[in-house]
């Protein structure tokens, strides 16, 4: 069942003359796990924005169409009902922490206080997400003393002890160690697995081949593909609009070429990779 | 310009202790990529390179200058520092006057001031934005103006500090290129990043890092077929090192160019 329902989506932001968005229709499922690529200005935060209910209610700006999160209308919603359901995990770790507060266990535990969790379970929700999130050891550090990939953590994690429906993650692992991103998206797959919906806007192919059920890419305020990673992630329209491809992906087409590359469809994963080599 | 680093320890007034035992020289004009988990060290580490941070026991070298004896201004000089979030970086009104504060402060001739600042604007393919705000620009644009503010200095040496973080392809093949003119003008470069297919692909010298300490220093390639080192300061070799690996290559590769070079044998 479609729990994200955007409906010819269309949004200009204030005093800019271009949309920002164009006539976007996307539905996904509940429980899904759908990772947005495109190049710098293609839409992606935007889009995160607009399903987070940030666009038109925080940033203002015309929006045409219709967005519908787990049946209510975006634009007949408060910021502060529509945040019990969606959940915003910024790209700039930086702009999300509340400067209030002076430990990560206290940040985390920001949202639950301003919703009237009862202080018990609360104390028990930030540790449960602390411990999923692998940043038990810094809870009693300085939010501002941490580093960029750990403040990314502590961001991830201060949203995910709301428990959303709906996870929306603005290029959540980008200052992040490579393995710790490995560790993030098994982490939201996990959240997904548990019936979390999930968007995530992401440069990282690799991860995203690995882990996203779809992925769409958006170009220019378009969605210009939809499908699986697999599908879109080997498209030549990609390489053609300067969209970020996996290695392999572009190896194994130079290989092709050479006719060194032996498998059947081009690959997006190490796995597929190998296979296609091997042969 | 040679940087020598002795012993150095860091602990900050919280009591992390950050630097614990570096020794390192890097020698001018080399281009070397620092990796390594987060919370490792590598910003502390490169803080002390421009003196914004000063040593708790141990020294710093840059040239002849020891980073205790100079201010922080006499070492941006020498030491061009392009921060992982450009917002910390960034105060002008327009893209021309920020680009521009660097060397007018240096005191170069006007001439000579105008002439890096064009070529910075040049490199970092800003000329067309030079009356924009910063910050009506997006974040990869803004990442831009940070590094030509840099760029325009003319340091000895530039550290970047993260600088794919959130960049497009082709915005990512635009640094690679400003690091490539860098290298080609025979300045030191050196690049804090969790890009390890970027370092692979830019760099002849890599440094990982974990809990305050240097793991692995050396050439590229030696350093990131080390999967099993690696993986304890959170890194994973390259995309196409960890396939070569896999296919049973003998060499390690880092790039497309070394992975078909194997392929064909």
């Amino acid at each position: 069942m479609a729990i994200i329902e955007l409906k010819n989506v269309s949004y200009k932001y204030p005093l800019t003359d271009s949309p920002a968005l164009k006539n976007i229709n996307l539905q996904v499922n509940e429980g899904e796990f759908v990772a947005l690529i495109g190049p710098n200005g293609a839409g992606k935060s935007t889009l995160c924005y607009t399903i987070a209910g940030f666009v038109p209610h925080f940033f203002k700006g015309e929006i045409s169409g219709t967005v519908e999160v787990a049946g209510s209308e975006s634009s007949k919603s408060n910021l502060h009902e529509w945040v019990l359901n969606v959940g915003l995990a910024f790209q700039n770790p930086f702009n999300q922490i509340s400067g209030a507060k002076y430990t990560v266990f206290e940040e985390l535990a920001f949202g639950l206080e301003n919703i009237g969790v009862p202080r018990d379970e609360m104390i028990q929700r930030v540790n449960d997400a602390m411990k999923l999130t692998g940043i038990s050891d810094l809870a009693d550090r300085s939010p501002y003393s941490l580093s960029g990939g750990q403040q990314q953590r502590v961001a991830l994690t201060s949203i995910l002890v709301m428990q959303p429906k709906v996870l929306v993650l603005d290029e959540p692992t980008s200052q992040m160690d490579p393995i710790g991103t490995r560790e993030v998206f098994g982490v939201i797959r996990a959240m997904a697995e548990r019936g979390m919906t999930v968007l995530m806007a992401e440069h990282k192919v690799e991860w995203i081949a690995n882990f996203a059920d779809r992925v769409v890419a958006l170009h220019d305020g378009e969605i210009l593909l939809e499908g699986t990673p697999q599908d879109v992630l080997t498209s030549d329209l990609l390489v053609e609009k300067a969209f970020g491809i996996s290695r392999y992906t572009s190896v194994a087409r130079k290989a092709k070429e050479l006719g060194l590359w032996k498998g059947n469809r081009l690959p997006v994963t190490l796995e597929e990779a190998m296979d296609g080599f091997a042969r | 310009m040679r940087i020598e680093i002795r012993d150095l320890n860091f602990t900050y007034p919280t009591g992390v202790e950050a630097l614990r035992g570096i020794s390192l020289t890097i020698e001018s004009g080399e281009q070397v990529a620092i990796v390594g988990q987060n919370g490792a060290g590598k910003t502390t580490l490169v803080k002390h390179l421009n003196g914004l941070l000063q040593p708790t026991s141990g020294t710093v070298h840059v040239g002849d200058w020891n980073t205790k004896e100079h201010s922080v201004a006499k070492m941006a000089r020498r030491v061009g520092y392009v921060f992982q979030n450009p917002d910390e970086q960034l105060f002008s009104k327009n893209v021309g006057t920020e680009v521009a504060f660097g060397p007018r402060n240096l005191g170069m001739s006007a001439e000579q001031a105008e002439r890096q600042i064009k070529d910075a604007l040049t490199m970092a393919e800003l000329s067309d934005k030079t009356e924009t705000n910063p910050y009506d620009l997006s974040p990869t644009w803004r990442k831009m103006v940070a590094l030509a503010s840099v760029i325009a200095m003319d340091t000895n040496i530039v550290i970047f500090d993260e600088p794919t973080t959130g960049q497009d392809a082709a915005s990512s093949a635009r640094i690679a290129n400003v690091i490539k003119v860098l290298r080609e003008r025979g300045k030191t470069v050196i690049t804090i990043t969790h890009d390890i297919d970027f370092c692979a692909e830019n760099f002849e010298r890599v440094i990982a890092m974990s809990q305050g300490q240097i793991l692995l220093d050396g050439k590229a390639n030696d350093v990131l077929g080390q999967d099993e080192i690696l993986a304890t300061t959170y890194v994973d070799p390259p995309q196409l090192t960890r396939l070569g690996k896999k296919l049973g290559f003998k060499q390690t590769v880092r790039n497309e160019e070394e992975f078909l070079g194997e392929l064909k044998k």
